[in-house]
């Protein structure tokens, strides 16, 4: 017996409470309909539960950073514009913590699979970090948008008056290695 | 269990995940919806208040700069009953309104249909619910049930908290009527919400996104309030461009009187990219075909934020099309991709301003190429850019390669209002399909009646409520995202200058792989022209792929 059969045994109970203990975080009269199995109506509710299911997953697997990160990116990327402070954007991640305990501890204990679990902690403690990474970006990708917008709508009438020209991608790259250009 | 130590100061996570106050709950017989207030407005989620000087500019009522974050929101001393008066006046006046402030039964059917709602999951973004925040006034002071039993009744007292709450809501709605396809009673929720933002204006509570536009609009004819003089500029900047590209100099031109049509289109597509490349993409289509057609720098606008502001404002707004049109002497317009520009037209033009077409040469529009009486539009004299395109191509009067854009992947966004607002499904798609390969739907309730909003219609499309934005073009990127996944879409069609400014930056932000465009830059790249040089790009300047200069 190791951690792994636990979590696969246990899968669907903990990924049940799991993915209800996220959609709590929503208002009462709202949980049901994230509850609907829906993808194109209920986007939030599909992003949510297939999100998790599949970080579960990668984590039973020991799948890569890159593909946890794809879907904890769905997750976060939707979290970040609603109406969460950050820690409560990425607060859902720890829950699996405490289902894990409530679900397998005694289980854990029993078989002698401390070492085991301190390893699974430590893994999702990881997915906390980088959910603190992708929350970031999301927030800065938002602010960019801003600035590109506002640059978008006058960008045609600066070019006709003759006051704007666009820094080549070649002269962009150069800027890493030192080379300013400045914008007019 | 193991816990964070208090003197962190930081939020415990599994607090976290339970205790998360949205306000209070429940929508049923407790009502809790009703003693919400006062409402907390946040940053992103709204936009900045009107400037007094665009509010004078059109005679708007209490100007005066003020700040939605702000307390005080410097209202007349009278301010309840001027609201008061003017939802009595407007129940008289719209049979249709007091049709729907009595006639909902809280079914419950719209709930989950806003973009807005499905993408945040605000309760007071359900279609009901926004519409109860009026209801309620409504019942305190115009029914029998709602003045003697108060909140039992769903009816409650005008306050200045119910107020900026009512207010906050409005302009959280893009009249996009998704909702209204799912009311079993028809209960048009976009016009409730007109209605609302009409009530707003009568205090000066118009959002500065509208009011600007509104005021540019008046003085110069377009929402950037660009004058003649660069307007035509900024099209001969085209002009080069599109010799460059093509090879071909298109020669349009301006206010010219005796043409027998005239060009309207939003202003979006002159100054905003990727609009402009459907700009460039007209001109091509007017050259190719020796049309004879004139631009007006009067009528430079085909988008009417009064459509947001109240039914005066829009009509005021909308006159210039039939007083250009007369004074130039065209017999009849065609318009350029547009969303609301066409609801207005499609659904009030034709009525609404008849007064000033009066005495005009309009007659009923036939295509001079295929000679295809357009019967839908005889009422109008104004037919829709694709439904003149999809005639031509229908006819074989257009030589088009669609293997120029083989590179292009296609789904096709329907317009809240081309869709909705005048069943513009097929045209679009006819012509699509036939200057590209490649062109996949997206799913069903998706497009069509039940297309999505782009999250920024009706105003919102402001830099300020990005937030907002986000939340309600979730749904419709998420479809997006689907068709890119299963199909490698990677051009998102659309023809609404609004959409062509508000997706692309839903694009960035859910699925950067997709781009967006409008449908007359692919067929001015599909098309073949006479006298063309060996096109090596497209309109944007981006090489396409197996046409390179072998040099």
């Amino acid at each position: 017996m190791n951690l792994n059969n636990l979590l696969s045994e246990k899968r669907s109970v903990i990924l049940k409470k799991w993915c209800d203990l996220t959609l709590q975080t929503y208002p009462e009269e709202s949980q049901s309909f994230f509850r609907k199995k829906d993808q194109f109506a209920n986007p939030v509710g599909h992003t949510i539960s297939e999100g998790l299911a599949s970080i579960y997953e990668g984590l039973l697997e020991g799948a890569d950073v890159g593909r946890i990160s794809e879907f904890l990116d769905r997750i976060i990327r939707v979290r970040a514009i609603q109406e969460f402070s950050p820690s409560e954007a990425v607060s859902f991640v720890f829950g699996l913590k405490s289902i894990i305990r409530e679900e397998l501890g005694s289980r854990i204990l029993q078989n002698g699979l401390s070492e085991e679990w301190a390893a699974l902690d430590a893994r999702i403690d990881g997915l906390a970090l980088l959910c603190f990474d992708i929350y970031a970006q999301c927030r800065q990708k938002i602010f960019d948008i801003r600035v590109n917008e506002v640059r978008k709508r006058s960008h045609r009438l600066l070019q006709m008056a003759g006051l704007s020209y666009e820094i080549s991608e070649d002269n962009e790259n150069n800027k890493d290695n030192g080379d300013l250009q400045e914008d007019k | 269990m193991a816990v964070i130590p208090k003197s962190w100061n930081v939020p415990q996570p599994d607090v976290l995940t339970k205790k998360i106050d949205h306000g209070p709950a429940s929508m049923g017989l407790q009502k809790g919806w009703m003693s919400t207030t006062p409402v907390q407005i946040k940053e992103g989620m709204h936009c900045h208040a009107a400037l007094a000087k665009n509010l004078k500019t059109v005679g708007m009522p209490n100007p005066r700069d003020w700040s939605v974050m702000g307390d005080d929101w410097k209202l007349p001393e009278n301010w309840k009953e001027i609201v008061l008066d003017g939802l009595k006046d407007r129940l008289g006046r719209f049979r249709s309104f007091q049709l729907f402030m009595d006639i909902c039964v809280r079914c419950g059917a719209c709930a989950d249909k806003c973009h807005y709602y499905i993408g945040s999951g605000d309760p007071k973004n359900m279609p009901v619910l926004r519409a109860e925040l009026l209801r309620s006034i409504y019942r305190k002071n115009f029914t029998l049930a709602g003045k003697l039993l108060g909140p039992v009744a769903g009816a409650r007292n005008l306050t200045y908290d119910v107020l900026k709450e009512l207010w906050y809501y409005l302009y959280q709605c893009t009249e996009c009527r998704r909702c209204s396809v799912f009311c079993p009673y028809g209960i048009d929720t976009a016009e409730i919400t007109m209605m609302g933002r009409e009530l707003t204006n009568l205090l000066g509570l118009n959002i500065d996104w509208i009011a600007g536009p509104v005021a540019n609009c008046y003085r110069t004819g377009n929402h950037m309030g660009i004058q003649p003089h660069a307007f035509k500029e900024m099209i001969d900047f085209f002009v080069d461009e599109i010799e460059d590209v093509t090879g071909v100099r298109v020669d349009p031109s301006f206010n010219r009187k005796g043409a027998e049509i005239l060009f309207v289109t939003p202003s979006g597509d002159v100054f905003g990219d990727p609009g402009t490349y459907t700009a460039m993409g007209y001109l091509i289509l007017f050259h190719q075909l020796g049309l004879d057609v004139t631009w007006s720098t009067y009528a430079s606008e085909g988008g009417n934020f009064g459509l947001f502001t109240s039914n005066e404002m829009m009509k005021r707004l909308n006159a210039k099309m039939y007083a250009e049109a007369k004074r130039l002497g065209v017999k009849w317009i065609l318009g350029g991709e547009c969303g609301h520009m066409w609801r207005v037209i499609n659904q009030y033009m034709g009525t609404m301003n008849l007064d000033v077409a009066e005495g005009s040469k309009m007659e009923d529009p036939v295509s001079p190429i295929t000679g295809t009486k357009f019967e839908n539009a005889k009422s109008t004299k104004m037919v829709h850019i694709t439904e003149f395109t999809a005639d031509l191509l229908r006819h074989n009067k257009l030589k088009v390669d669609p293997s120029r854009n083989d590179h292009l992947k296609v789904t096709f966004h329907d317009s809240c209002n081309t869709s909705r607002g005048m069943g513009l499904f097929e045209e679009p798609r006819y012509v699509i399909k036939n200057v590209c390969n490649h062109f996949y739907e997206m799913p069903p309730n998706t497009i069509r009646e039940q297309t999505y909003c782009c999250g920024g219609g009706s105003g919102l499309n402001a830099g300020e409520d990005m937030e907002l934005r986000m939340r309600g073009g979730l749904p419709r990127a998420n479809a997006v995202k689907y068709v890119h996944e299963k199909h490698g879409v990677n051009k998102l069609a659309c023809v609404c200058a609004i959409d062509r400014a508000v997706l692309p930056n839903l694009m960035e932000y859910y699925v950067p792989e997709v781009d967006v465009t409008g449908v007359h830059e692919m067929v001015a790249n599909a098309m073949v022209l006479d006298g063309e040089k060996k096109k090596t790009v497209d309109l944007r300047g981006e090489p396409l792929p197996g046409k390179e200069d072998s040099e």
